[in-house]
């Protein structure tokens, strides 16, 4: 089979970069070895939250030339990282998402534990507010559906009453959800938003109307709209106040919806996904990646004149560590890892860890190295890269969006 | 607190809360003396949680310490009676590879036979036969009685019987200084390691439980003990490679026991000395690892593939009586020391030496010198009476498994608290959503262990119920135990901190090893925690020593 572009592995970057070359008309194949890391996504995209060891708010973009040389904005630089990611709210349009955000200005989201974090986009019926603003609501509902367990009302409560928010706090349920708690494994959030549309919807807000009685707004868990906005349009119609939703621990309801949404984005526009399959091996020819071999389709090879990889990091299994080295187990690409394995760690937990920054290597343009030569036709994009924590600085969609669109452009030219 | 500890005139105080000091609260209690239990932190925190969890059938000492091999023994018969539901009799393997030869073997199967231990010398194919992970070239077997028992388990069954027969138990309270009255001591001066608060508690005998701690405790007394501290590393696989313990069959060495205990298998240990102030933060060196895999693949190779969730080390409570610096070749005897005699110091008794093994018969002895203090005669009945879980004889259990047919999560619940898994409320959808999946913990047995158990964070929460100790090292179950001990302590703050220093906890268990699949799993964990939930250290407090939870 022969193809234009071949983007290895169907994450965010890869489904954001196929997207863009096949709508340039490329012929486009996605490799996707497993589920997306998007699946436990909390509903934002940051760009950058943190740099000099402080909170970024204004000018997240002004931040990016204080960064080391090697970090993946710098290679691409301002102008074009600013050019590339005013892009993205566009492309979530077209996949059927709502978002809110600017390039300008941090936002703050609010996380499931309560904590108020910097953030670039956030989906539109997420917790989104103002940095350095009041809160907009004097009182809260915070409700929770009965017996779950992934929603943390006392901490949102801790994190919001901190604020001047005053909160109340109440669980509900519906009959249709009892079927779920016959299994002591099924209460999550993706399960309950297969069973909480049409008028399950409509019982719920009946629900939630007598608890919620005088608050300002309701904050509840997501667990609505896997497939579509519909039951939360829904939800809405029905509800006497406001509802925001925060995100919960994984799988999460807008992780899957979202990368959902950008695979049927990549299908529409007549690109091919070809989940559950991964890459064994590349045949290279002069500097240049000809074609790959995959686990599913044995000897028959998949041809292509461009290829991304985008197979993540260690989570992703895009990086692979032994006791004795870590290495790229697709094509052994080239990484930027220094000392044995007592080097790859720190002790403390919650300090910067060294292995949350290796990847692969890679010149100005995003091109790997293999064996010190730059693969010509060759792009590594977002976990996979190398020189930057996105734990730390809160950088992690922005760079995987920022170098997925940098390397279609350069491909699609 | 209507009946407030520290008002009462107790007839003994034991100090410590491992397998030996709760055992003696038991004991002590069950012979009707008034009796507190006092630990400085949570039960099982020190040697008594990190070991092998290794029932010795006493072999292993056979040709080296014939004492303590009878005594192992006569204790591996008696707690296959009394604690069931904390033992799995998986029998045990000795093997002799080509580069062990098979002088020892020969040796061993004499000794073994002389101690009162059932040896059974296996044909090599046979050994095979039985137990498939073995290493295929092990050139001699031999088949002993050994057996796996689950220390956190063990340790509160007798915190349970001892409060069940009237003891007072008190966790997270250290004990800063004697009360001396002349040349006795009548009580203990104690600080809370939850709220800092200072108090007393007063009693007629003290009795020192403390393991490796116990040093340091007697010369707040004034008494030189002269213990010394011998660490020792093992490795957690993430299930059973065996089914039976697998031994070297030579001298005692490094990484030359594997043992399969409940979802996981144990290899260790090496042996180290170490300074005594080093005792509360211990961590397994790189060399450590390789050394405890490098022998450990003899033993079966299948390690080799095997993810390795974590790594931890313990310090063998060893009583100083030569200088070797291995600290193998003493004998783990009890040591039961009457300080009036030895040092002048009345109402004071140190029990130590032993091993986890010989917990009961450590509290009998301090027991009965307690008693002749007391001037009490009264009978130890520890050897028959069984502990509360382990009413069920085998016999009951099959019989009713044919009528009932149980969950995954109840039968998991029921491995951990025996027959008193009753008490787990089960009948709601609500209780048996499970916490955590790995372990198959409830929501019921959450709220069981918080009640009852003495539970006041996440690591306690994780000693009584295995929460957090699967595969994923706490990742989904973290906050979700979080939450729920936050609702019975009603301080969020504390319940974050906690949550922070539960993650950091588990880390320190999983650098030592962190490639593969180990790897993978934090970063995961990172990426959860730090990123989706925004835990963020300036705004919670991570408790920086991990072992001191």
């Amino acid at each position: 089979m022969k193809f234009d572009t071949i983007i290895i592995g169907g994450g965010l970057s890869g489904l954001v970069s196929a997207i863009e070359c096949a709508r340039a008309g490329h012929k486009t194949a996605v490799i996707s070895a497993g589920q997306s890391a998007l699946h436990f996504w909390s509903g934002s995209f940051e760009l950058l939250g943190h740099a000099d060891g402080k909170t970024v708010i204004d000018n997240p973009l002004g931040h990016i030339d204080r960064l080391a040389e090697t970090h993946p904005y710098r290679k691409i630089g301002y102008e074009r990282v600013s050019q590339l990611l005013s892009r993205v709210p566009e492309i979530l349009s077209d996949a059927g998402l709502k978002a809110v955000g600017s390039l300008e200005r941090n936002h703050l989201r609010l996380t499931p534990l309560g904590f108020l974090k910097p953030a670039w986009i956030t989906l539109g019926d997420y917790v989104a507010l103002e940095a350095g603003s009041p809160l907009p609501w004097k009182k809260v509902a915070l409700v929770n559906i009965y017996s779950y367990l992934d929603f943390y009302p006392r901490f949102l409560a801790h994190g919001l009453e901190k604020k001047g928010v005053e909160c109340t706090m109440a669980s509900v349920n519906i009959p249709e959800l009892d079927i779920l708690r016959k299994s002591t494994t099924e209460m999550r959030a993706t399960n309950m938003s297969r069973f909480l549309t049409d008028t399950a919807v409509d019982k719920l807000a009946a629900e939630i109307n007598k608890v919620a009685k005088g608050a300002d707004a309701v904050i509840m868990p997501a667990v609505l709209g896997i497939y579509n906005d519909t039951p939360v349009e829904r939800l809405r119609n029905k509800l006497d106040l406001p509802v925001w939703f925060v995100p919960t621990t994984p799988a999460s309801v807008p992780g899957v919806r979202c990368q959902l949404s950008l695979r049927d984005l990549f299908i529409r526009l007549g690109g091919e996904f070809i989940p559950g399959d991964s890459v064994r091996k590349g045949v290279f020819e002069k500097n240049r990646l000809r074609r790959v071999y995959t686990t599913n389709l044995g000897d028959m090879p998949l041809d292509a004149e461009h290829f991304i990889i985008s197979t993540g990091s260690f989570f992703g299994h895009g990086l692979i560590a032994d006791m004795e080295r870590i290495y790229e187990p697709v094509f052994g690409l080239d990484l930027n890892i220094s000392g044995g394995r007592t080097e790859w760690y720190n002790k403390d937990f919650y300090a910067s860890q060294p292995y949350m920054t290796y990847g692969v290597t890679t010149d100005e343009n995003l091109r790997p190295t293999l064996h010190g030569d730059i693969v010509e036709n060759l792009y590594a994009t977002g976990a996979l890269l190398s020189g930057f924590n996105a734990l730390k600085e809160g950088s992690g969609a922005g760079i995987t969006l920022a170098t997925a669109l940098h390397a279609a452009s350069k491909i699609t030219g | 607190m209507k009946d407030d500890p520290h008002t009462k005139e107790y007839d003994v105080i034991v100090i410590g809360g491992g397998a030996t000091g709760a055992g003696t609260a038991r004991d002590c209690a069950m012979r009707g003396l008034k009796t507190i239990l006092i630990e400085r932190l949570d039960f099982t925190a020190g040697a008594t949680g990190r070991n092998h969890g290794l029932l010795h059938s006493g072999a292993r000492y056979a040709h080296t310490d014939p004492e303590s091999a009878a005594e192992c023994i006569k204790e591996n018969i008696i707690l296959k009676k009394i604690a069931r539901h904390c033992i799995e009799e998986t029998g045990g393997l000795f093997v002799s590879l080509p580069e062990d030869g098979l002088d020892y073997h020969q040796a061993f199967i004499a000794d073994c036979l002389k101690a009162g231990i059932p040896a059974e010398e296996l044909d090599p194919a046979e050994a095979l036969r039985i137990e498939p992970s073995v290493n295929p070239d092990l050139i001699g077997a031999v088949k002993v009685p050994d057996g796996s028992v689950d220390p956190f388990r063990l340790t509160t069954a007798n915190v349970i019987a001892a409060r069940m027969n009237g003891a007072d138990i008190l966790t997270y309270q250290e004990v800063t200084g004697f009360i001396k009255s002349g040349s006795r001591i009548v009580g203990v001066t104690l600080r809370s390691h939850r709220d800092g608060h200072e108090r007393e508690v007063h009693g007629k005998v003290i009795i020192n439980a403390a393991g490796i701690w116990g040093h340091r405790l007697a010369e707040l007394a004034g008494i030189r003990l002269n213990m010394y501290p011998a660490k020792g590393s093992l490795l957690i696989f993430g299930h059973r490679i065996n089914k039976m313990v697998l031994n070297r069959c030579r001298k005692p060495g490094d990484a030359d026991i594997l043992v399969p205990g409940d979802t996981i298998c144990v290899i260790g240990t090496t042996s180290t000395r170490i300074p005594y102030d080093r005792i509360d933060d211990m961590e397994v060196t790189p060399e450590e690892v390789d050394l405890l895999l490098r022998e450990g693949v003899k033993l079966s190779p299948a390690m080799a593939w095997t993810r390795i969730l974590r790594a931890y080390a313990g310090v063998r409570p060893l009583v100083a009586s030569d200088d070797d610096p291995t600290g193998r070749s003493i004998s783990r005897g009890i040591v039961c020391i009457d300080h009036a005699k030895r040092d002048g110091v009345e109402g004071f008794i140190t029990i130590t030496g032993g091993k986890l093994m010989t917990y009961r018969l450590m509290a009998e002895e301090a027991t009965d010198m307690a008693c002749r203090k007391l001037g009490v005669n009264k009978e130890c009945h520890t050897a028959e009476i069984p502990l509360p879980g382990s009413e069920e004889t085998a016999d009951d259990k099959k019989r009713r498994s044919h009528i009932i047919e149980l969950s995954t999560e109840q039968k998991a619940a029921e491995e951990r608290h025996g027959s008193l898994t009753g008490k787990i409320v089960s009948d709601d959808d609500a209780a048996d959503a499970l916490v955590c999946e790995c372990e198959q913990v409830s929501v019921g047995e959450v709220n069981y262990a918080i009640d009852e158990l003495h539970v006041h964070n996440l690591v306690n929460l994780r000693r009584r119920t295995r929460l957090g100790m699967g595969t994923c090292q706490g990742e989904l179950c973290a906050c979700r135990g979080a939450g729920l001990l936050e609702r019975h302590d009603k301080c969020t703050q504390r319940s974050l901190d906690d949550l922070a220093s539960f993650l950091d906890e588990r880390w320190h268990g999983m650098y030592p090893v962190c490639w593969g699949e180990t790897l993978v799993e934090i970063q995961f964990t990172s990426w959860l925690y730090e990123g989706v939930c925004g835990l963020d250290t300036s705004e919670v407090k991570v408790n920086d020593n991990p072992t001191q939870h």
